[in-house]
């Protein structure tokens, strides 16, 4: 009887995870596209019929180890998602889960605990989304451009890798080239002030292509492209990764010419992982998760229905 | 001229003056075309004149920061003001793009109502500062902090992006060929200038900043100083956000001016005044500004990887620096001069 009673919000569970209760502890609401993870992960339980606590732990550490201990300690969770602050010090609060019975997932950043402690992380691949951009790249100039980089802030996980992947294909190339790289810090102004500081030095007609480590800065650039009197898109090319809904209005005006989506939806694999967890699957390590190319937002919408 | 600006025959000016043409010559020196401007589109473009057109949000802040710092103030907050700011100016004038009548909603009322907001932030240091006595760090640390939350929750976290052409004039306007936010900052500087060099209020604050107790048994309003240099600091920080916001025709509530004080601050000190309070000039913090943005200018167009931008910043501001102590420079020609 008891076994039953067990067996059947798992049975139910299956594809879904109707039913189920899921702890989710976010960062915080530091930037657009956070905030549109956030919603899109409340918009997938909802969905699914999954009662999802949802935690802000408004960028600290402490805040969302607190709350996972809230969560083990009640004893009403079935899961945790975790979207860790920092990679480091979650052992203890892992462990602490692993011997609750109550398995972790991790989304978007890394943690450097022993993979034993968490499921699995589902998270974007930066390095695939650098090369997607180089390959657009190499496709629409037939492997001949000048680029000017326009770097995110040094040292996140988000730029460095972005940048290694952009280069593992450029380099395929003799004639595809990075003459400019620049740090814009993921800023939009920043990454104007930085475009025209080059468009002042450079002859424009030298350079090819931008390559922004995010919509942003390319919207930035966009702007100083055009009171330099040149035409966006034309006369220098331009492609961006994170596919946030301001850069599709530059796409529809015909201003940018391809974005590399940076997925929020991360809701759907975390969930799917855990369902497939508990009807006791082996999952991989890692799951990364979208991220097209997108030329137009027809396309977009088309895969995003 | 002289006596105008505040020198009576203070060094300071040739030193860093020539500290702003040294930078100018090596950026000249990474990028032939520096010095180049040409017309484009009746706008006129090239280095020298971006490195106007960055300079003026933060030379506004340097303004304010100038003459909180005479007070022995300094301000934090900037930064988290511009941000409301522009979030204030942004969300409103989305109203009148959706049609929305009402006079608060109008471009000219919206861009008054913003400096009104910043007004308000600095009159709330203010009177945390002049009236509570929290130490001046502290008081807008807690408006640093807490403003850009304020500034998310205008926005409800997004970024909100606008077309409307009146407010984005303040950021991206051009006059005569020349962007609008130069003659901003120049008019505001003027205007500073004459204020505290052809009042006695440049005075005030200054025996403010070398002795509030002093002061205010010399009758002066030592509390109605500070009042009033805190709000200045916050109008600037406004018109700064305004500026940043038109630029991009957006409101980042998260980026907008972040580390903006910081660099303010450096400006300030770049330009000699004292952190201590007391003795201040203006022409010299936004000299101070036009430094740092002429080594950015020189780092965007250099070659250099971005990971050596920061240390790079760091080297030259420590030059600049030395340049202008006179003990330094009595140092290193010590040796000459024994010789001679």
């Amino acid at each position: 009887m008891l076994l039953l009673a067990l067996c059947v919000p798992l049975v139910t569970a299956q594809g879904s995870g109707e039913g189920l209760t899921i702890g989710f502890s976010q960062i915080g609401s530091e930037s657009a596209w956070r905030t549109a993870f956030t919603e899109a992960v409340k918009a997938e339980a909802e969905a699914r019929g999954i009662n999802l606590l949802f935690s802000d732990a408004q960028q600290s550490q402490e805040n969302q180890i607190a709350a996972i201990r809230a969560w083990l300690a009640q004893g009403d969770v079935d899961a945790i998602v975790l979207a860790p602050v920092i990679e480091s010090g979650w052992d203890d609060v892992l462990q602490e889960a692993a011997d609750s019975g109550v398995p972790v997932i991790i989304v978007d950043r890394n943690v450097d605990s022993d993979p034993s402690l968490f499921v699995t992380r589902v998270s974007s691949d930066f390095v695939h989304e650098g090369r997607l951009a180089a390959v657009w790249l190499a496709q629409a100039t037939s492997g001949n451009c000048n680029i000017v980089e326009l770097y995110g802030t040094v040292g996140s996980a988000a730029a460095e890798d972005r940048h290694t992947g952009f280069m593992q294909v450029i380099d395929l190339f003799a004639n595809m080239n990075i003459i400019h790289s620049e740090t814009g810090n993921f800023v939009r102004t920043e990454g104007k002030a930085v475009m025209e500081s080059i468009l002042s030095s450079e002859d424009p007609a030298n350079i090819c292509a931008v390559f922004a480590h995010n919509d942003d800065m390319a919207i930035g650039a966009i702007e100083a492209i055009k009171e330099a009197g040149l035409v966006p898109a034309q006369d220098i090319l331009i492609v961006s990764v994170d596919a946030i809904p301001d850069i599709f209005d530059s796409l529809d005006a015909g201003e940018t010419n391809a974005t590399v989506e940076l997925s929020p939806f991360m809701g759907g694999p975390a969930f799917d992982a855990v369902v497939a967890h508990l009807a006791g699957e082996e999952l991989p390590k890692w799951i990364p998760v979208g991220g097209g190319l997108y030329t137009s937002r027809a396309a977009y919408d088309a895969d995003h229905q | 001229m002289k006596k105008l600006v505040g020198l009576r025959g203070d060094s300071r000016l040739l030193w860093t003056a020539l500290a702003l043409f040294v930078i100018l010559f090596v950026d000249r020196l990474i990028s032939p075309t520096f010095f180049d401007i040409r017309m484009v589109n009746d706008r006129l473009v090239g280095s020298l004149i971006n490195i106007l057109d960055n300079s003026a949000p933060y030379a506004l802040l340097a303004i304010g920061m100038t003459l909180v710092i005479a007070t022995k103030g300094i301000d934090l907050s900037v930064g988290a003001v511009m941000a409301i700011c522009a979030a204030v100016a942004v969300v409103l004038i989305k109203n009148y793009e959706a049609g929305a009548t009402e006079i608060y909603y109008q471009p000219g009322v919206v861009i008054l109502i913003t400096i009104a907001i910043g007004a308000i932030c600095g009159l709330w240091n203010g009177i945390l500062i002049a009236f509570l006595d929290l130490q001046p760090i502290i008081a807008t640390l807690i408006l640093m902090v807490a403003g850009r939350g304020v500034a998310q929750m205008i926005t409800g976290g997004q970024s909100p992006t606008f077309t409307n052409e009146s407010l984005a004039f303040v950021g991206r306007g051009v006059v005569g060929g020349v962007p609008f936010p130069i003659f901003i900052a120049i008019g505001v500087l003027i205007i500073a200038i004459l204020v505290v060099r052809r009042t006695a209020l440049g005075l005030l604050i200054e025996s403010v900043g070398i002795n509030d107790r002093a002061s205010y048994y010399a009758g002066i309003q030592a509390r109605a100083i500070k009042l009033f240099v805190y709000m200045v600091s916050g109008m600037c920080a406004a018109v700064a956000g305004m500026i940043v916001a038109g630029e991009v025709k957006s409101a980042d509530p998260h980026t907008a001016g972040l580390f903006s004080g910081l660099d303010a601050i450096l400006a300030v000190v770049i330009g000699g005044t004292a952190l201590s309070g007391g003795r201040f000039n203006l022409v010299l913090s936004v000299m101070g500004v036009l430094i740092i943005q002429s080594l950015l200018a020189g780092l965007y167009v250099s070659t250099l990887h971005p990971t050596t931008n920061l240390v790079v910043k760091a080297v030259v501001v420590l030059a600049v620096l030395l340049l202008q102590s006179p003990e330094f420079r009595r140092f290193i020609t010590q040796p000459f001069r024994r010789a001679a």
